[in-house]
């Protein structure tokens, strides 16, 4: 086996680095990113034909660090700051760790002043190390619609004013909590998303993994980014079990565990084992603590319906989401039966409408309750409603099999 | 040259039940055909884009003044079968490969694995002028 790094992870990996030392040497993080962007596209072209160059980090600094001054030199505006500039030393700054980087980046790119919408993309180019190209294949949008995207999220940031550095103590608790939240989406756009044709899509959710386990080095000690870290994990432990060889989606009862990533497992339930042990619950540590208890039935009848009750008890007094009471009425039908789940569902409506969700669940609990007429109903609206694909195909499938084959027996 | 390769929910010309209506077998066959088109298409390098649309239940329609608050008005709609389901965007050497691929796509498989005969609107995309010579 070979421990040779390839220059894509290498550069990757970069990244953070290059992007502080220049940011912190020019004072502009927009800027700086454009010119890391251009230096890490010319490293990927040079080193493979001409080799890596003996220092890669100070080769990245240098090459962004000239395509600043030229651009600074372009810009006559700026002239005063490019003597300043250039005054400085080339060595890279300080001894700032590529940890403190990917902490100050992640805080920069999910800034509150950011859709998520934008702050995604932005993370990914910054943090990730992604290309504009990969990261519009991985969106299905054109490269030039998410360049600007990109650069519109920047001047949001720059327009903000905030310096290159951690937020404030004071700050930081609320600021850590939208990284956490943008991670999470991406970690699921990754997890959900199959619209249009099937093309190779970046792996986003592996991408959200990399990123969640760079937060978690920068920071070990808090419970919550050690949660989000934990339920990725067990919940990308079943995605080899997720679907078909043809791509349809297998829902969690009929999944083959024996394919689920057991090493990931593992690793999701020490984790979340350590940081609710530290006394200090909170959403993603609840969400992963009902996730643990999922990937650790040997079967779908062997789960523990009764401890996933109360765990999305808990989880909705935290969180008073009508979404959770949805998942929290299944977790009770599992446990009591299906017209208690069903009896839950009734106040629900109105606070979910017509969500696509509302009617899938009723359409399980219905099934389970034997009344297969009502289920093809719900099947039926659940499929008209949702916006997923892969989903669409598999409730309309459901209801086609409840429709054409005979009632299984039930004793 | 760019088509436009659009299906509505309009009947079909076979006199096939919709598609909630089919047997899970049937249904899979269909979608497995839809899915190797596209690999087909993305094979011969004519494929841009294809897409489902998510169904008439969530479709708006919005009209506005300018002025005022705008109209937006929802379902369900009488018309629905006018609606566009899907369509795919193709890039190809002639008008005669576009129809071809509409005809491929227009005989989908329905239940018994007979063509379900969906009819396939066939637009050109209109181009930008050419270069001056």
């Amino acid at each position: 086996m070979t421990t040779q790094v390839s220059t894509e992870d290498l550069l990757r990996e970069l990244a953070p680095q290059v992007i502080g030392a220049v940011a912190r040497r020019y004072g502009d993080f927009a800027d700086a990113e454009d010119a890391v962007q251009e230096a890490l596209l010319a490293a990927a072209t040079m080193w493979p034909a001409d080799g890596q160059p003996d220092n890669p980090l100070g080769w990245l600094v240098r090459v962004a660090s000239r395509r600043m001054t030229n651009q600074y030199r372009r810009d006559g505006a700026r002239r005063r700051r490019e003597e300043l500039a250039a005054s400085w030393s080339l060595a890279p700054s300080g001894p700032s760790s590529g940890r403190d980087d990917t902490l100050i980046l992640m805080f920069m790119c999910c800034h509150p002043a950011l859709t998520p919408a934008s702050a995604i993309p932005l993370t990914l180019r910054a943090v990730g190390g992604l290309t504009t190209r990969e990261i519009a294949a991985a969106f299905l949008v054109p490269e030039p619609t998410m360049g600007q995207r990109i650069s519109r999220a920047k001047a949001k940031i720059k327009a903000s004013g905030d310096p290159f550095t951690l937020p404030p103590a004071s700050q930081r608790a609320e600021r850590l909590r939208s990284v956490l939240h943008v991670l999470y989406l991406l970690f699921n756009e990754g997890y959900t998303s199959s619209s249009g044709p099937d093309l190779a899509r970046t792996d986003l959710s592996g991408e959200a993994i990399r990123l969640a386990r760079g937060i978690q080095a920068a920071v070990p000690d808090d419970p919550e980014v050690a949660g989000l870290l934990a339920l990725m994990l067990l919940t990308d432990a079943r995605r080899p079990a997720r679907s078909s060889a043809a791509g349809e989606l297998i829902p969690l009862a009929e999944q083959d565990r024996t394919r689920w990533d057991r090493s990931l497992i593992t690793e999701g339930t020490g984790l979340i084992t350590r940081a609710l042990g530290q006394g200090r619950a909170g959403e993603y540590q609840v969400q992963a603590a009902i996730a643990a208890l999922h990937d650790q039935a040997g079967c779908h009848a062997d789960t523990d319906w009764a401890q996933i009750l109360s765990l999305y008890g808990l989880l909705e007094t935290m969180t008073g989401s009508p979404m959770v009471r949805l998942n929290r009425a299944v977790a009770a039908a599992m446990a009591h039966g299906p017209e208690t789940g069903l009896a839950m569902l009734d106040g629900l409506s109105e606070r979910l409408g017509d969500h696509h969700r509302f009617h899938s669940v009723r359409a399980h609990l219905l099934e389970l309750a034997g009344d297969s007429a009502s289920a093809i109903a719900e099947f039926r609206a659940a499929a008209a409603r949702t916006t997923n694909l892969r989903e669409q195909q598999y409730l309309t499938t459901k209801a086609a099999r409840l429709a054409t084959e005979p009632a299984p027996f039930r004793p | 040259m760019r088509f436009m390769l659009l299906q509505n929910y309009g009947e079909v010309e076979s006199d096939c039940p919709p598609m909630a209506q089919w047997t899970p077998a049937d249904i899979r066959a269909h979608i497995e055909f839809q899915q190797m088109l596209n690999r087909e298409l993305t094979g011969r390098g004519e494929l841009v884009d294809a897409q489902g649309l998510a169904g008439p239940e969530l479709a708006r329609f919005v009209v506005w003044d300018g002025i005022g608050a705008p109209v937006i008005t929802d379902g369900p709609f009488p018309e629905s079968k006018e609606l566009l389901a899907g369509y795919r965007l193709i890039d190809v050497e002639t008008a005669e490969r576009a129809i071809e691929i509409a005809a491929q796509a227009s005989a989908a498989p329905g239940p018994g694995g007979i063509p379900i005969r969906q009819p396939i609107e066939v637009r050109q995309v209109l181009s930008a002028p050419d270069p001056e010579v």
